[in-house]
């Protein structure tokens, strides 16, 4: 009973221990952590692949999520070395909050709007202007996801074709804003939703959709930017990140997974 | 470090026993204590009452508030047939049939959503019967009372069953010797002896059902006024407006903290 207590000291006094940080050496195994948009999921995770086997000692770990919630975790203090977002908006915000040095964010390719609906075509959506049919349940991205920006954004320039009054009407045909652009997909994947709007990328990693293309005039570009953090422990391992993705060969990873080339 | 202080409990632990077991309580203490006093402490923002009170706020919460307290009526319409059920009749495999009512409330709640959507997702199982008569849950108000339902019902079922459990079976057995009938008799002695556990029960379900957050943003989705519940704002608000999460959560907290406050007046097995 005795050493079963004396134990439980240690273990208390050992947890709290760890959490003092521990010291690094450069010979150590490098991890870079990068955070990027959800829609960079599958082409960084292969980028990031080819990446480690090119540079032997060094892990690369990914958290996506929407740009806005990965600004949101940095600010608040998470350990990031590389941020790849969807906008520049959230990059310009990290800039002008000194996390990452002016003039550092490097744009690394263009991404344009698609609108998916379920393989079957539940609501027997034809062209752009079915969206606005009364009763059709749409899933966008939520305003403040940079998809769901370009969305609207897009709505607007549609107005132009299809009516003052289109963006409205397709507007009160959501039923969801989701979170983040995967979930877009999922749902219209899952048949819940009879169309989305997400980007060409997304759509090329799904290819059991439907898709109805968006004419150019009409279209949104998405530029993403890529910077190191100010405060990342690897500064040089993070610049040749970037440098990957700016290369041939991490142009060519983004381009198969159906993203337009840097601008 | 010998204290030999007389303690009012014969068996509190004293001398260094003493330490062994104070230590761990307070480093886990501050564990729980820290994080919900830092939120407080950044709520105090001098645009807290507007964010509080902002029409987004003011929306989920009472989203939050109606669709919690229609669950809680739900569960306990059905949930206290099925607790009487369960504390007084014997029947084959019932251990199972408790097993299966608490799997709700340990699994994660994305688990349940991802269940509930292929359930009664427009392609689920039942969701395609449903189609058919024209009903399609997901996205809708109901989809979120679903989602709490399934995730919060099984807490007062099982708080229900055993405080009909603690009931003397001879109250029962005399109630129907004077000639009581079934409804009576439930009405009349089984209910009032189980006031307390029915009533923390339906507030455990309550509460649970307020703080739901990942069966709803999966089976419900997130849309204002319809599917917004407070928990949904609070984590879309982490990304939007930090001021509005902040201040949405301490009022999350002050209804929780209230409702806890019930049930510990409720349950006499929890005070000393």
């Amino acid at each position: 009973m005795k050493h079963l207590l004396s134990f439980m000291l240690i273990v208390t006094v050992t947890i709290a221990a760890c959490g003092s940080p521990a010291p690094t050496t450069g010979s150590e195994p490098v991890t870079l952590t990068v955070f990027a948009a959800s829609s960079l999921t599958d082409a960084f995770t292969e980028i990031g692949a080819a990446f480690e086997t090119a540079n032997p000692g060094i892990t690369v770990t990914f958290n996506f999520a929407g740009s806005q919630a990965l600004r949101t975790q940095i600010e608040e203090g998470a350990p990031v070395d590389v941020f790849a977002s969807a906008n520049t908006k959230e990059m310009d915000t990290l800039v002008s909050n000194g996390f990452i040095e002016q003039g550092t964010p490097l744009l690394f390719l263009t991404n344009k709007l698609v609108v998916i609906l379920p393989a079957d075509n539940p609501a027997g959506i034809a062209s752009l202007e079915d969206l606005a049919k009364p009763g059709t349940k749409l899933v966008f991205a939520a305003e403040e996801v940079p998809v769901g920006n370009y969305s609207r954004q897009a709505l607007e320039l549609m107005n132009a074709t299809y009516g003052a009054d289109f963006k409205d009407k397709v507007i009160a045909n959501i039923v969801s804003n989701e979170d983040n652009v995967k979930q877009v997909l999922a749902k219209v994947q899952l048949g819940e939703a009879d169309a989305g709007i997400v980007y060409t990328s997304d759509a090329v990693a799904a290819p059991e959709l439907q898709n109805i293309e968006i004419p150019v005039e009409m279209n949104v570009f998405a530029k993403y930017p890529i910077a190191a953090l100010n405060e990342s422990a690897h500064a040089e391992v993070s610049e040749a990140f970037i440098a990957y993705v700016l290369s041939e060969e991490g142009q060519t990873v983004l381009a198969k997974w159906g993203f337009g080339p840097k601008p | 470090m010998k204290r030999r202080k007389a303690t009012n409990h014969p068996t509190a632990p004293r001398g260094y026993l003493l330490w062994v077991f104070l230590i761990p309580s307070v480093v886990l203490l501050f564990f729980f204590a820290i994080p919900l006093a830092a939120l407080i402490y950044r709520s105090f923002e001098p645009d807290f009452l507007e964010n509080a009170l902002s029409p987004l706020a003011f929306q989920a919460l009472t989203l939050s508030l109606v669709t919690s307290s229609i669950t809680t009526i739900i569960a306990f319409v059905f949930g206290t047939p099925l607790a009487y059920l369960l504390a007084r009749w014997k029947f084959k495999h019932k251990a199972w049939v408790e097993l299966f009512l608490d799997l709700p409330v340990v699994l994660p709640p994305s688990v349940a959503g991802l269940a509930l959507l292929v359930a009664f997702g427009r392609r689920g199982l039942f969701g395609s019967l449903l189609g058919e008569l024209g009903i399609s849950l997901p996205f809708t108000t109901a989809a979120v009372i679903f989602a709490q339902l399934f995730v919060a019902g099984p807490l007062f079922v099982r708080s229900a069953r055993i405080g009909f459990g603690h009931v003397d079976k001879q109250l029962e057995e005399s109630a129907y010797v004077e000639g009581a009938n079934h409804l009576q008799m439930f009405h009349e002695i089984m209910i009032p002896l189980s006031m307390r556990a029915l009533a923390s029960g339906a507030i455990l379900t309550w509460t649970r059902a307020l703080g739901e957050f990942g069966a709803t943003i999966l089976f419900a989705g997130n849309l204002e006024g319809v599917t917004q519940t407070m928990p949904i704002a609070i984590y879309l608000g982490f990304e939007r407006n930090l001021g509005v999460a902040l201040a949405l959560s301490v009022v999350l907290i002050v209804v929780s903290v209230i409702l806890l406050m019930i049930t510990k007046k409720l349950d006499p097995s929890d005070s000393d």
